[in-house]
């Protein structure tokens, strides 16, 4: 693999998708739209929260669903602004046929345009953490945090879902423009099997298994453990590994979603060259 | 010399008035509808995954302990956020959208009205989004044994229908906004997703907030048609209601006259305006 190809093919991916997220309108608006949406999420589940147990913020399920709503954000993020880049190139400029053409990555370059929504993603999570300690007593001490597991988890996860986002991408080459949000999409779904705001217990049993398959799991419970550490170990789900342990599944994992990645991205771009989708306008 | 009968560029009869009005909705119609025979992987994006994000928030309400009547309300907000969706994406944006592919031009230079293109994106928007409702209705009542008990269809019918005109009229009106917009409609529309499932009320009921919060909320069709439909299936659902059916109803009536009316108004104006500052072909990148 030629090295500088791959690396300018991320670096001027990632400029451009940066310039496509924030230059349509002033600095202030953009940090209004960033910081607006995902408050609103995490809103709904403080209400529902909030209706049916009268406020008991202090309660340990708080934390963990809040906490795994805020990092849930990034899989959203990822994933989305991978997938999205696809539909973006094909259909609205039009160009991801001139991007074949040109002497790029194109794994690469679709990497790099996730990159933006990533960093939009970080200022949401940060907002939601910051709302959270400040409005509804989440106990985060910023002393108390293992930022050694945090960091680590956080690179791996980030990783993983940018794997997760490539697949993605390749299975939206030969999907047609019906919906906008596809990524968003299965970041929803993916809502249910994850853990991020119930435990899997709550899961029927016949479900689990998807939630113990999925890396998200193990890298949100590495999420809440590196900041809260006692509160997210009091739920069964994941209380049998240490920390170690939860790391090396979410490194494998991330690796079986790598390989996987590619030989999907393979299967799908030589599909959709053979059947001429890479510049096909769907629109109904 | 006598030009050859062959060569003669024959139309189809000239239609114009009503009909042309109704062929207009057919032919925008036709594409969507067109669309979904075509490629069916809309089925699982656009379905099945939304029915999975669905559950999500049943299953939230059963790790709190919530009474089971509002995994019913999350069923049912579920199913609406599918309008929400498609008015937003399908109809406000599609314009700007339209723009960016050429084809907005194309739809103020033929002999048609504007009010009529809108009309056939709502009618082929409608038969894909009514099938993704009524399937997280279906299998979600199933999944998680949601009873229901209709107090009045009559109302029931009723308050739908006025929601979805309230709702694709709102829609009509914001996409007229849309032609003057260039790429800030898509981020718009994306902004305008969470919120409005908030302050709506999907996942919860609207009584929950301030009066003033829900009142100000109720702008948005879905809050009361929502709101009224749990009152009418659902046997708690009076108690949690925020206003009463029939004033909700009123209400809708109201919504609906407003945002159709408004959704011609502002069409003729936006449309002219936006052809005098030369935006219907502007293509910001």
């Amino acid at each position: 693999m030629n090295r500088s190809e791959t690396t300018r093919s991320f670096t001027m991916a990632t400029w451009l998708g940066w310039q496509v997220e924030s230059n349509w309108t002033d600095p202030f608006l953009f940090a209004v739209y960033v910081i607006i949406k995902p408050l609103a999420s995490a809103a709904i589940l403080v209400v529902m929260y909030s209706i049916i147990t009268g406020g008991a913020y202090n309660s340990p399920l708080f934390p963990y669903i809040y906490l795994g709503n805020a990092f849930y954000t990034y899989v959203g993020a990822v994933m989305a602004g991978v997938s999205w880049a696809v539909i973006d190139d094909r259909e609205h400029y039009k160009t991801l046929k001139y991007m074949y053409i040109a002497p790029i990555n194109i794994p690469f370059y679709w990497l790099g345009r996730g990159v933006s929504r990533f960093l939009i993603g970080t200022v949401a999570v940060i907002v939601i953490l910051t709302a959270g300690v400040l409005f509804l007593n989440v106990p985060l001490d910023l002393t108390q945090v293992n930022w050694g597991l945090f960091f680590v988890s956080l690179v791996i996860g980030v990783t993983m879902l940018a794997m997760m986002g490539l697949i993605l991408a390749s299975i939206t080459l030969m999907v047609a423009h019906h919906f906008f949000l596809i990524g968003e999409a299965v970041a929803g779904a993916l809502y249910l099997f994850s853990g991020a705001i119930f435990p899997l217990e709550v899961l029927p049993a016949w479900l689990r298994p998807v939630g113990y398959a999925m890396p998200i799991t193990y890298w949100l419970e590495l999420m809440r453990r590196s900041l809260i550490g006692d509160v997210a170990q009091a739920f069964p789900t994941l209380a049998q590994y240490s920390n170690l342990q939860l790391l090396g599944i979410l490194l494998g994992l991330t690796v079986v979603f790598a390989i996987v990645s590619v030989f999907t991205f393979r299967w799908c771009d030589h599909r959709a060259r053979e059947l001429g989708l890479i510049d096909r306008v769907s629109n109904y | 010399m006598q030009a050859n009968p062959s060569l003669v560029l024959r139309g189809s009869p000239k239609v114009s008035g009503w009909r042309l009005f109704l062929k207009t909705i057919v032919a925008r119609a036709y594409p969507r509808v067109i669309g979904m025979q075509r490629e069916k992987s809309w089925l699982f994006f656009d379905v099945f995954l939304p029915m999975l994000a669905v559950s999500a928030y049943v299953f939230v309400y059963r790790a709190i302990g919530a009474p089971e009547e509002y995994v019913g309300f999350v069923v049912m907000g579920g199913a609406m956020t599918a309008f929400w969706m498609n008015v937003l994406w399908s109809m406000s944006s599609q314009l700007y959208w339209e723009k960016e592919q050429g084809n907005l031009a194309l739809y103020i230079i033929a002999p048609n009205s504007m009010m009529a293109i809108l009309l056939g994106m709502a009618v082929g928007g409608l038969f894909a989004t009514a099938l993704r409702a009524t399937a997280i209705v279906i299998v979600g009542s199933l999944m998680f044994n949601v009873t229901y008990s209709v107090a009045s269809f009559t109302q029931l019918l009723l308050v739908f229908f006025l929601a979805m005109t309230a709702l694709y009229g709102m829609g009509m009106m914001s996409a007229s906004l849309f032609l003057l917009l260039s790429r800030e409609a898509w981020h718009i529309s994306n902004l305008a997703q969470e919120p409005v499932y908030l302050f709506s009320g999907f996942y919860f009921p609207i009584k929950s907030f301030n009066f003033w919060v829900a009142a100000a909320a109720s702008i948005i069709p879905l809050t009361l048609g929502l709101d009224a439909m749990r009152q009418l299936v659902f046997p708690s659902g009076a108690s949690l209601g925020f206003l009463s059916v029939n004033v909700e109803i009123a209400v809708l009536i109201v919504l609906c006259v407003l945002f159709l009316i408004g959704a011609k108004f502002l069409l003729d104006y936006m449309e002219k305006l936006a052809i005098r500052e030369g935006r219907l072909t502007e293509s910001r990148r």
